[in-house]
């Protein structure tokens, strides 16, 4: 365990140390930040805890952009640049690997996240949200994220080129989130099966309203599980061919 | 230390290596040799658990690389063909972060980063970022991480790839000054720079090992045992040939090249009879510009070796 946390200390460094990490952080939030004020808080009145839902809405689009962006690098950049050699002749298991890249991405997120929080404090100032329906959101966002990171480690864990795994987690988050799409179309059982793995329409709403249901923090700690054990499974792989 | 047998790579359809079969002793500074492709890469990474074979058995420190990669890993410290270096870190932070990343306790991460420092010769770049440093010193970061954590094992993938001239005599240093708290394996496709440190060479063509020994075991092997010399003469080159060619103890003396009044002719011999050759030749009224002894002899057993190989598939 002690390997998983140096790899995020140095990795979660790596964000600090490179324009990357300051890029994003800085472009998403002034995004967020732009849409929060255009699409949330403009157009006709509305309740607080409607727009709060509606930022929620906006916010889960941003985490997932980010998400693919943080982790794009995560293992593509060390397999391009050999740094992965150092790693794979060290003691160190290939699971503590990965969930040492995933754990600097998803604390890096956490971070934006926090950052963010000052568009939902702003609403509280000027009408009546709930800290839980805040805190909700925030969970929601965060399992969100870490869904969309774990997708997005496998996909670096891929390919050498970060263009080509950004590209690939955000086809495999859409085909991930338009399975509710196939649920329209097809029939039972099948429907439902389809339903049940929408990355957002199923399991997102209810957090955008501050509503925390079992199955869907479960459902996300699944697509985060399965994802970061197919990345494991990649790595060792890897060391056959 | 090392035992290796019957190791054989597949990438695909692809053999990189064939039955590959080895031993090396605690203590000794290897040379693996060969062309580009030959197989040296691979053979190093499944030596540095990087990769798994694909057949074969391979025990390091008793240890073999399927069943206890951990305790191997532990062990060894490896460069790969290009140094596996962190760009935006300091040399001071990257080596800490390899000390611990490879087992060094806590407390003693400080002296040993320093003390490998000292080794490469990296101390006044310390607190330099990884990225602005050149190519002679990312080289010698990328020994420092091997031995950072004080491995029984080295191995060591061209260590002196893309230096200088310059560069390469210091790499040579270094390397030297390892021999001895180390077992050390490198690599090269050049043959001065592994003459010049290695105990004993094997070497590799077309993932398979053609020949090992010390530099005199193989030209022995070879037929080139007797040695060479080599001399640079004003004037016609047959006729100095045939003086140089009735010294006792000469094999035979040919005219290698002759081009603007200078001939190179080749005499297979004992070294040991430059004096009498010199002596020969000149006493014979040829103009002697240059004897030596035969400059290229390891390129000449490699050439021979990898050749050999060859045209025989």
């Amino acid at each position: 365990m002690k390997a998983v946390f140096l790899i995020a200390r140095r990795e979660l460094a790596a964000y600090l140390r490179t324009w990357s990490g300051y890029v994003i952080l800085a472009v998403m939030l002034a995004l967020n930040g732009l849409l929060f004020n255009a699409g949330v808080l403009g157009g006709q009145e509305k309740r607080s805890a409607e727009v709060l839902a509606l930022y929620f809405q906006f916010t889960s689009f941003f985490v997932g952009v980010s998400a693919v962006l943080i982790s794009m690098r995560l293992l593509a950049e060390e397999v391009q640049s050999g740094t992965i050699h150092l790693l794979y002749s060290s003691p160190v298991r290939d699971l503590e690997i990965v969930l040492g890249k995933f754990l600097s991405a998803l604390v890096f997120l956490a971070v934006m996240l926090a950052l963010s929080v000052y568009m939902p404090l702003l609403v509280a100032v000027n009408g009546k949200v709930s800290a839980g329906h805040i805190a909700g959101g925030y969970l929601g966002l965060l399992l969100l994220g870490s869904a969309c990171l774990a997708v997005g480690t496998f996909a670096s864990s891929l390919v050498k080129s970060q263009v080509v795994a950004a590209v690939l987690a955000g086809c495999l988050l859409v085909a991930l989130m338009l399975t509710w799409m196939l649920a329209l179309v097809t029939e039972p059982p099948l429907s439902e099966v389809f339903s049940a793995m929408a990355l957002y329409n199923q399991h997102f709403k209810p957090f955008e309203s501050g509503v925390v249901h079992t199955r869907d923090v479960a459902y996300y700690l699944a697509v985060t599980y399965v994802a970061l054990f197919a990345t494991t499974r990649v790595l060792e792989a890897r060391r056959w061919r | 230390m090392i035992e290796v047998q019957g190791l054989t790579k597949y990438y695909g359809q692809h053999a990189a290596i064939r039955d590959l079969t080895f031993n090396i002793a605690r203590g000794e500074v290897i040379g693996f040799l060969g062309l580009n492709g030959a197989g040296k890469t691979t053979t190093l990474k499944i030596l540095g658990c990087v990769l798994l074979p694909t057949a074969g058995q391979v025990r390091i420190d008793g240890f073999d690389v399927l069943k206890d990669p951990h305790e191997i890993r532990k062990r060894i410290g490896f460069l790969p063909d290009t140094p596996p270096l962190y760009d935006e870190m300091t040399v001071g932070a990257y080596l800490a972060f390899v000390a611990r990343l490879r087992g060094v306790p806590a407390p003693r991460v400080q002296a040993r980063v320093e003390a490998a420092e000292e080794q490469a010769g990296l101390r006044e770049v310390h607190r330099d970022v990884i990225s602005s440093l050149s190519h002679g010193y990312r080289q010698r970061v990328g020994v420092a991480q091997a031995v950072v954590h004080e491995p029984a094992l080295l191995i060591l993938d061209e260590p002196t790839s893309g230096l200088d001239p310059a560069q390469i005599v210091e790499m040579r240093a270094l390397i030297r000054n390892l021999r001895g708290n180390h077992t050390i394996l490198l690599s090269s496709h050049i043959l001065p720079e592994i003459s010049h440190t290695c105990d004993r060479l094997l070497v590799i063509q077309s993932g398979e090992i053609v020949a090992q020994g010390t530099e005199t075991e193989l030209a022995q092997q070879m037929g080139t045992g007797g040695g060479q010399v080599e001399v640079e003469v004003k004037g016609p080159g047959q006729a100095a040939a045939e003086l140089a060619a009735k010294v006792p103890g000469v094999v035979r003396a040919s005219v290698q090249r002759e081009e603007g009044g200078v001939a190179v002719i080749r005499i297979d011999g004992p070294p040991e009879l430059r004096p009498q050759i010199a002596r020969a030749l000149v006493g014979g009224g040829v103009e002697l510009l240059r004897l030596d002894r035969g400059a290229d002899r390891l390129e000449n057993i490699f050439l021979k070796l990898t050749h050999g190989k060859e045209t025989a598939s």
